[in-house]
């Protein structure tokens, strides 16, 4: 036998794994090498013009500070929301649980128009902030506010499993040695979640980096102001500017690709902590 | 036999507060249990920020369907461009799902009951998609499928059309929805092992009836699950579809991009209208999901008491 299978007597291989591959690479891996190639017919100063802009270089900022801010709220309120349905019981807590995937359910679009009716200044939620000189429909706070909704069950459901399986001997053993619940939980709680909480935070960000349609119907799309990368190539699509959305993208597909390196590396790092506590 | 102290059983007991009988009274509070006060104020400011960025969201979908009255949200919905619109949502939901149940069922198989090299390369390229910007994801085809992509001026040559058609549309929605059921599958089947598969083959079983009698048996739960999921959204997609529709009303308008139309035309009755009716496949999707987890848990419970 060679080297690259080890033997079995199970039937199949071949077949699965050339379907599997054939598949992907019509489905996933040329399609997206078509970005790489394209970019490719560029000079790098060509590709470098595209890719800094003012207008280009204003949505990164406005995307990356959006999705970080939104990421940033979903860990804390993940946590909270993780800790209240492992370790504390109220009436309807099933129902809670099963919504918090609503996120993920929800069609993009539709959470898109929702939360822009709801934050726009005749809105359930608008009407309460316009007079604090609050502005949220329309404004790059819209895009924090459907940014959190999109990352919300990511920390959530990353936390939840590894909260399950704390021992509570753990715990235990700390209030016998004198710890009060705060100091437990900063010491011997948050070092166990810590793994799960950072993959979560990853998620929700590179979810959020990439979002679309829940952003657009809120964001208002002013240039410079509240335009996110994402819309700014389907404008340069929309203009026939072929190689100026395919150089963008190449820029988000290399970010994301660096994300999604990260997230593995994160997830290793939380198995092999939850396998030695 | 010595009685247990009150503090084994107090220990013992996750999560409850501990009554005693005896004196109806909540005894004092455990070690590893925090204050009453403490956990209902982060229960009240959890469900505050559900409240506020979830449940508020999802009923306003429905009271601004309805606000303008039944007649109106009917008629949004029985509207012709409204049904071709599910009707292609549906078709395309169709193809998709069924295409990734073939494709994560063989990912699975090759990658659950053989040990190979690359392995976890293959399992992150399967991934992939859901690292890609809905966007991209459409703008790939594009480069592609498009006029100005690769196979652009042979498509037009033989005239065919996939980009600004059902076809691209079919593509670019079976793009986002790749990992779903292979992602569900994959570690199922991990655990589940080969030896039932191998007692099947040394029986004299094929390699089909293997698969039909042993493994699919055992993974129908998880194959529904995956299915369930890509289907929610092969359904919702909007972004990727929206870069390859072309937006042509009543010929390549999915649900989504008609809400989008609709919405921008300020018809926003009916834009709620269709998007309700999303939001209800959303509760749906979630609803057979918890399902479906709750009957996994007895389901390892009376697994467990055997």
């Amino acid at each position: 036998m060679n080297t690259f299978k080890q033997h079995s007597i199970l039937p199949g291989f071949n077949l699965a794994l050339g379907f599997t591959l054939l598949y992907l690479s019509l489905i996933v891996l040329i399609p997206l090498s078509a970005a790489f190639i394209r970019t490719a017919e560029l000079t790098w100063p060509e590709f470098w013009s595209i890719v800094t802009t003012p207008r280009v270089v204003a949505s990164y900022r406005l995307t990356f500070g959006a999705s970080f801010a939104a990421a940033c709220v979903n860990v804390v309120f993940g946590l909270l929301v993780a800790w209240v349905l492992v370790r504390y019981h109220f009436p309807g807590k099933k129902l809670v649980d099963a919504l918090v995937d609503l996120p993920f359910a929800l069609p993009t679009a539709v959470a898109g128009i929702a939360l822009t009716a709801l934050y726009a200044g005749n809105g359930w939620i608008g009407q309460f902030l316009e007079p604090l000189g609050i502005k949220v429909a329309f404004t790059p706070i819209g895009i924090f506010v459907a940014l959190t909704f999109i990352g919300l069950p990511f920390v959530v459901r990353t936390v939840q499993p590894v909260l399950e399986d704390i021992e509570s001997e753990l715990e235990e053993a700390a209030a016998t040695l004198g710890a009060n619940r705060w100091q437990t939980f900063t010491r011997v709680i948050f070092p166990a979640i810590f793994p799960a909480l950072m993959t979560g935070f990853a998620l929700a960000f590179a979810r959020a980096i990439g979002e679309y349609g829940s952003v657009i119907f809120i964001a208002g799309n002013m240039p410079m102001i509240s335009e996110i990368t994402p819309l700014l190539i389907v404008t340069k699509l929309e203009q026939y500017d072929y190689a100026g959305a395919t150089a963008l993208s190449v820029v988000m597909l290399v970010i994301s690709f660096i994300l999604l390196l990260i997230i593995n590396l994160l997830q290793w790092w939380s198995r092999r902590r939850s396998t030695i506590t | 036999m010595v009685e247990p102290s009150p503090q084994y059983y107090y220990l013992r007991t996750t999560m409850s507060t501990i009554t005693f009988p005896a004196s109806g009274e909540t005894f004092r509070q455990r070690a590893t249990q925090e204050p009453a006060w403490v956990r209902r104020s982060l229960i009240g400011l959890a469900l505050a920020f559900l409240t506020l960025f979830l449940f508020i969201p999802l009923i306003s979908v429905f009271y601004e369907a309805f606000k303008k009255g039944a007649e109106v949200y009917f008629a949004a919905i029985t509207d012709p461009d409204a049904v071709s619109a599910i009707k292609l949502t549906l078709t395309v939901a169709a193809i998709a799902v069924p295409l990734n149940l073939v494709f994560g069922v063989a990912a699975a198989w090759a990658i659950a009951k053989f040990e190979f090299r690359g392995k976890n390369l293959l399992i992150t390229l399967i991934d992939l998609p859901f690292s890609v910007s809905p966007v991209v994801s459409g703008l790939i085809y594009v480069l592609v499928f498009g006029l100005q992509g690769w196979l652009g001026p042979w498509l037009a040559e033989h005239d065919m059309k996939i980009i600004f058609a059902v076809p691209g549309i079919v593509l670019a929605t079976v793009f986002v929805t790749v990992p779903f059921i292979a992602r569900e599958l994959i570690p199922l089947m991990q655990a589940q092992g080969t030896e039932e598969e191998e007692a099947a083959v040394v029986l004299g079983a094929s390699g089909w009836q293997t698969f039909y009698q042993i493994t699919l048996p055992n993974i129908k739960w998880g194959l529904l699950y995956g299915a369930i999921l890509c289907n929610a959204r092969a359904m919702g997609e909007f972004g990727a579809v929206s870069v390859v529709s072309g937006h042509i009303r009543g010929s390549t308008n999915t649900m989504p991009l008609h809400v989008e139309i609709l919405y921008n035309e300020y018809n926003f009755a009916a834009a709620f209208a269709v998007a309700s009716l999303l939001a209800l496949l959303a509760l749906v999707t979630l609803a057979l999901k918890t399902l479906i987890e709750f009957r996994n848990k007895q389901h390892q419970k009376s697994r467990g008491h055997e």
